[in-house]
């Protein structure tokens, strides 16, 4: 194979993962403290749309960002705020936050569809970024490409490195024991929550400002619902997330490539294949644990809690 | 005298419930103290009290002489109060040593701490590895666990809810020398029990709550057993006694059952082989956990079993879910009564319908007729002594007791050529278990048979004229009792233990 | 401080009272919303205009039944899964399937007349529907894959497909490459009901079909399986009831009645499969089943005021050229609102002072 055509590929599929990284790692999270959270569709076009307006009047891709990650977070705790305290069905609540969120931004965004701006760049390090090969593979990726990948690593230090973590596990294995010992459930789901809103919101953001220098409605095309499926897929292990977000970057690449070099098969079909991938690898981990129950799940997913006393 | 812990005229209510109704508590240093009384009797609202998880509406206490009123478990913990909690408060996804560390304020992640764990273990007799992952430990372990994390956090106060109720007898006397020791390093104990035997035997004082009032501090050794216990009850208990047994030709045979476990943490039966006559009282006991519940699944047709296991009068049954077992009039009571043998949050009408011979009509071709519901719903509430106001009340609303009274009558009033029940008064107050056993051997003395799976010895003495062991998945044979008696039987409870 | 106090029975009074609160609230936040991005056009005529003209007016009246009809119909068959726990959020797939089942049918006979057609059509949009769910039912029952991933991704390819299908073998051949099929012939069409409106047989039937669903609910053993599995897995197995049938037939009812609407769609006020057939009604119906409580008589009301919404909202955009967008905000908000509300049926909330 070219070695140019290698080291795009490589970078497409970085691009096509980063979003879903931002997004399941947040999930990830949430669902660690037996929360599950629906929404995340909703809540990353939400920071799509507000990286875009910020990015558009400001041209300050830190404001962007920033505002991407507070809009996801403020969406989020309309959540946080119905289940943890009004005890609302998670499932319901979530639908609701993407069907809002889906109909907020379209309603907020209709100024902008035919808007551009200019996209956040890729980082260059002297001569680091000019090796062969590893200065663009390494050293020249987009910067939000390397924070994704330090959430993976600080998501994964705070799980198991932390006393905070520790609790966070904790109170999504067993509620009530968590309650009895004295930490405060609620405190700990909503704050996780917040968590999940903001990296859904850079992952949205990452479409609009990384992705396509445009905003549309419907750009974030179930890809909350992929990030959803990664979660599953990692079997909630935080490292895991990344190879997920990886092999489904591939089969988007590829499937654009595809399109590229005149393959006979209709374009519809290509596109189906990512959604397509994403069942066919949750079948395939429900294969390899051969009907186990899957220690790492959190036990406590989804269940209301609320404290007697 | 000095005492550790003073608690004066506390009162706590829930709606017209009074939990506690001005009851007071002395606890001297260094002692071990018995608090008594029936489920419902307040003990564990005032323990909550102590233990900062529940506010009192009025009253007060004294910690080490200066008044005392936590606001959480936190400030319990930092007075120096811990306890170990009966439903064991513990992660079953996380090792010992990350369950330990969850318990302890001020703790971080540092490295050393299993060292110190094994210190403790070592100290105490507590054997435990911190390594381990909680959902894989047996219950007397899980409790191990517990009492180093109470005791790592340096109690001068050890409140112990019911930690009998699930150990076996060799890891109950284990834990009285484990307990003995703490007292005599300082540290007072608060043992809450309804188990008079025990309490005479460890506790030098005790305070007895009947209804949420506050009926006597003693000396446990000054009273006998049976004044202690017309203390707790407050009313004298018809003696049971199954007078002439009238055993009649098997009914029900399992033959070599064996069965893996799907669950990760569940247990593996092997080989297990039982036969019941008409008119027979059979009971399995065991230590939770050795695969009752997994029996009981069978049992009761949750899970299928293999052909030429499961026998029922003339029947194959191994292959019939539990709906098509009850055609056949077998009738099941499973331990747990909210989700599993009721659902909480639907009416007793509805919860009717759960086990639903077809002979009844209360369905016909799959139609219900809520008018013949509601007729058996009212014949069980009246005949069995249900406190509710009407069948459309909630399960959930209904105490532990009146659900159970509930959950028995609708199988009952069937007259089930079998019965399988496993733990028939878990959880429930002494009059309510005393209707419950006596409903059970009408039963068999009108020529049923039943099989009573539970942990506790005592129930399964009284009842039971052929008694075998659950242990580690295996069935033992049935125990002579008047060869072997009582030790064979805890011989046989421990003989699985591993640890 | 605010406590929640579990009731002992579900409060009767909230049980009505706070779908009125919850749209209330909707009704406030509405208003709150219109008074900040109206400049210049009267609130209250927008307000009028969403919310009362489609009730009055003689042309929209008939369109909100048109569009109450598929939302109660998919409505109907989610509120079934979703009672026993099964999440088929993915109806719109299943819409979009048995739309172009049914459309096919109808297509493949183009010309041929004869009463025999409608029901084919609508036979082959159900069947398409229950078979494209099925997928779904048969990955959770096998391999326990969750089946709200799988029914959402299944939409997006549904969607797609529709799009090759319309660039493919059901193009109209004399219709210049446009992705659409050809207009249906008039056997192939649903009866209309109102002269002089879109309002066609459909809506009798999904009336019909809430009150069959109601029967059941109330009277069928099937209305307690899903019922008891929803609400206490470990108690649906002591009741006998096998989970596995209780999650096929839940997917299979959602999907074909979701198939039905998706035909009654195209055979009804679309007259032709175009890429404009997935109407976000099977997202929609979601909402419509909550609001509802899962109750069938109760989707009958949810999808006629969702249906308002719509239309409301489609006027508002002609007439003041306001994004209907909006309608989807009000529908989220209602939702949340909604479930807020829903706590005062089983909590007591109680003001408590601070003791001194």
């Amino acid at each position: 194979m070219n070695e140019s055509l290698f080291i795009s590929i490589i970078i497409g599929i970085t691009i096509a993962s980063t979003p879903l990284i931002f997004a399941a790692i947040g999930e990830l999270l949430v669902e660690r403290s037996g929360v599950l959270n629906l929404g995340v569709e909703g809540m990353m076009i939400v920071g799509a749309l507000l990286g875009f307006i910020v990015q558009f009047h400001t041209g300050s891709p830190y404001l962007a960002v920033l505002a991407a990650l507070l809009g996801g977070m403020a969406i989020s705790s309309i959540f946080a705020f119905l289940t943890q305290f009004l005890l609302t069905n998670q499932v319901a609540t979530g639908l609701a936050l993407t069907l809002f969120g889906l109909g907020l931004s379209a309603f907020a965004g209709r100024g902008y569809t035919e808007e551009t701006i200019v996209l956040i760049k890729a980082i260059h390090i002297p001569f680091l970024s000019d090796i062969p090969v590893i200065g663009p593979l390494i050293f020249s990726l987009n910067p939000l490409v390397y924070l994704a990948l330090v959430m993976v690593y600080l998501v994964w230090w705070f799980l198991y490195k932390t006393k905070q973590g520790l609790i966070l596990r904790s109170i999504g294995d067993n509620h009530d024991a968590a309650h009895a010992i004295g930490h405060n459930v609620v405190r700990y789901r909503f704050m996780a929550i917040l968590f999940g809103g903001a990296m859904a919101g850079l992952g949205g953001a990452f479409l609009s400002l990384v992705q396509v220098p445009i905003w549309g409605e419907d750009m974030t095309a179930g890809r909350g619902w992929i990030a959803l499926g990664l979660v599953v897929f990692a079997s909630w292990l935080p490292f895991r997330i990344i190879l997920g977000a990886i092999l489904f970057g591939g089969i988007t690449v590829l499937q654009l490539h595809a399109q590229g070099f005149d393959i006979r098969i209709s374009a519809q079909y290509l596109s189906m294949l990512p959604y397509l991938a994403t069942i066919i690898i949750l079948v395939s981990l429900r294969i390899r644990l051969k009907n186990k129950t899957n220690r790492t799940v959190p036990n406590c997913l989804g269940r209301i809690f609320h404290s007697t006393s | 005298m000095n005492y550790q812990l003073e608690v004066s005229n506390i009162t706590k209510s829930y709606g017209d419930l009074k939990a506690n109704d001005d009851v007071s508590l002395n606890i001297k240093d260094s002692s071990i103290h018995a608090l008594l009384g029936e489920n419902g009797a307040g003990k564990s609202t005032l323990v909550k009290i102590i233990y900062g998880s529940l506010m009192p509406d009025s009253g007060e206490m004294k910690w080490d002489g200066s008044n005392y009123n936590p606001k959480s478990p936190f400030e319990a913990r930092e007075n120096g109060i811990a306890m170990v909690f009966q439903h064991f408060s513990l992660f079953e996804s996380l090792t010992v040593e990350e369950n330990i560390i969850l318990g302890l304020d001020g703790v971080g992640l540092n490295e050393n701490f299993t060292d110190e764990i094994l210190k403790y273990s070592k100290q105490y007799g507590l054997d435990i590895n911190p390594q381990q992952v909680v959902g894989d430990l047996s219950v007397g372990a899980r409790q191990r666990v517990e009492i180093i994390r109470c005791l790592l956090q340096k109690p001068k106060l050890l409140i112990m809810d019911e930690p009998t109720s699930v150990l076996t007898p060799q890891e109950v006397s284990d834990l009285f020398v484990t307990l003995r020791k703490l007292a005599d390093d300082g540290c007072s104990i608060l043992y809450i029990s309804h188990k008079l035997e025990e309490v005479r035997e460890i506790c030098s004082e005790a305070t007895i709550l009947r209804g949420g009032k506050l009926v006597q501090s003693c000396v446990p050794q000054e009273h006998s057993q049976k004044e202690l216990a017309e203390m707790m009850i407050g009313k004298k208990l018809t003696e049971l006694a199954r007078s002439n047994i009238n055993t009649g030709s098997d009914i029900f045979s399992i033959k070599n059952l064996s069965c893996p476990s799907d669950d990760m943490f569940g247990v593996d039966l092997t080989d297990i082989s039982l036969t019941l006559k008409q008119g027979s009282i059979v009971g399995i006991a065991g230590v939770a956990g050795n695969g009752q519940d997994e029996l009981m699944e069978l049992l009761i047709g949750e899970k299928a079993t293999d052909n030429d296991v499961l026998y029922f009068d003339g029947h194959d049954i191994g292959s019939l879910n539990s709906h098509e077992r009850r055609q056949l009039s077998m009738f099941f009571i499973p331990e747990e009564r909210l989700g599993h043998g009721a659902v909480p949050d639907m009416s007793l009408d509805e919860n009717m319908l759960l086990s639903r011979p077809e002979s009844d009509k209360m369905t016909s071709r799959d139609v219900i007729d809520w008018d013949i519901v509601s007729t058996f719903t009212q014949k069980v509430i009246s005949d069995f002594d249900v406190q509710t106001p009407s069948g459309r009340m909630l399960a959930k609303s209904l105490s532990g007791g009146n659900l159970q009274k509930f959950m028995v009558g609708r199988e009952l009033i069937r007259k089930p050529k079998l019965l399988i029940v496993s733990q028939p008064t878990w959880g429930v107050d002494a009059g309510s278990a005393n209707n419950i056993h006596q409903s059970l051997i009408a039963l068999a003395d009108q020529g049923s048979a039943i099989l009573i799976i539970s942990q506790d010895l005592d129930e399964i003495l009284s009842l039971c004229e052929q008694i075998h062991v659950l242990s580690e998945g295996r069935l033992s044979d049935a125990v002579d009792m008047k060869k072997d008696g009582l030790e064979k039987i805890s011989q046989l409870m421990v003989g699985g233990e591993s640890s | 401080m605010i406590k929640l106090i579990p009731r002992v029975e579900n409060s009767k009074a909230m049980i009505l009272l706070s779908p009125l609160l919850a749209l209330t609230l909707t009704a406030v936040s509405a208003l709150i919303i219109f008074i900040f991005i109206l400049d210049d056009i009267k609130v209250s005529s927008v307000f009028f205009t969403l919310f009362v003209l489609p009730l009055t007016d003689s042309y929209l009246f008939p369109e909100l039944l048109v569009k109450a009809a598929p939302l109660m119909i998919i409505g109907l068959g989610l509120s079934i899964g979703f009672r026993a726990g099964i999440w088929n959020i993915g109806a719109e797939g299943q819409y979009v399937i048995g739309g172009i089942a049914g459309g096919a049918v109808g297509l493949y006979f183009y010309n041929v007349e004869g009463f025999w057609l409608l029901p084919l059509m609508a036979l082959a949009s159900i069947i398409g529907g229950m078979l494209y769910a099925s997928i779904a039912a048969f990955l959770r029952i096998r391999y326990q894959v969750n089946e709200i991933l799988v029914t959402l991704m299944l939409t997006y390819v549904a969607v797609l497909f529709l799009s090759a299908m319309l660039q493919g073998p059901l193009r109209n051949p004399a219709g210049f490459n446009f992705p659409e099929s050809r207009i249906f012939h008039d056997s192939a069409m649903l009866p209309i009901i109102w002269e002089g409106t879109r309002l066609h047989i459909g809506f009798i039937l999904a009336i019909i079909l809430s009150l069959v669903a109601w029967f059941g609910i109330k009277k069928h053993m099937f209305g307690m399986q899903i019922k008891i599995t929803g609400s206490a897995p470990r108690a649906a197995k002591f009741a006998g009831f096998n989970d596995n049938k209780t999650v096929l037939y839940s997917l299979l009812i959602s999907g074909g009645l979701a198939g039905l609407a998706g035909f009654f769609e195209a055979s009804g006020p679309a007259g032709q499969l175009t890429p404009g057939l997935p109407q976000f009604y099977g997202f929609t119906a979601i909402i419509v089943a909550f609001l509802a409580r899962l109750h069938p008589i109760g989707i009958v009301f949810s999808s006629l005021l969702i249906a308002l919404s719509y239309v409301g909202g489609e006027e508002v955009q002609i007439e003041y050229n306001l994004p209907s967008s909006i309608t989807q905000i009000f529908q989220g908000m209602l939702l949340f609102y909604f479930l807020a509300c829903d706590i005062l049926i089983k909590y007591k909330v109680v003001l408590n002072k601070t003791k001194d």
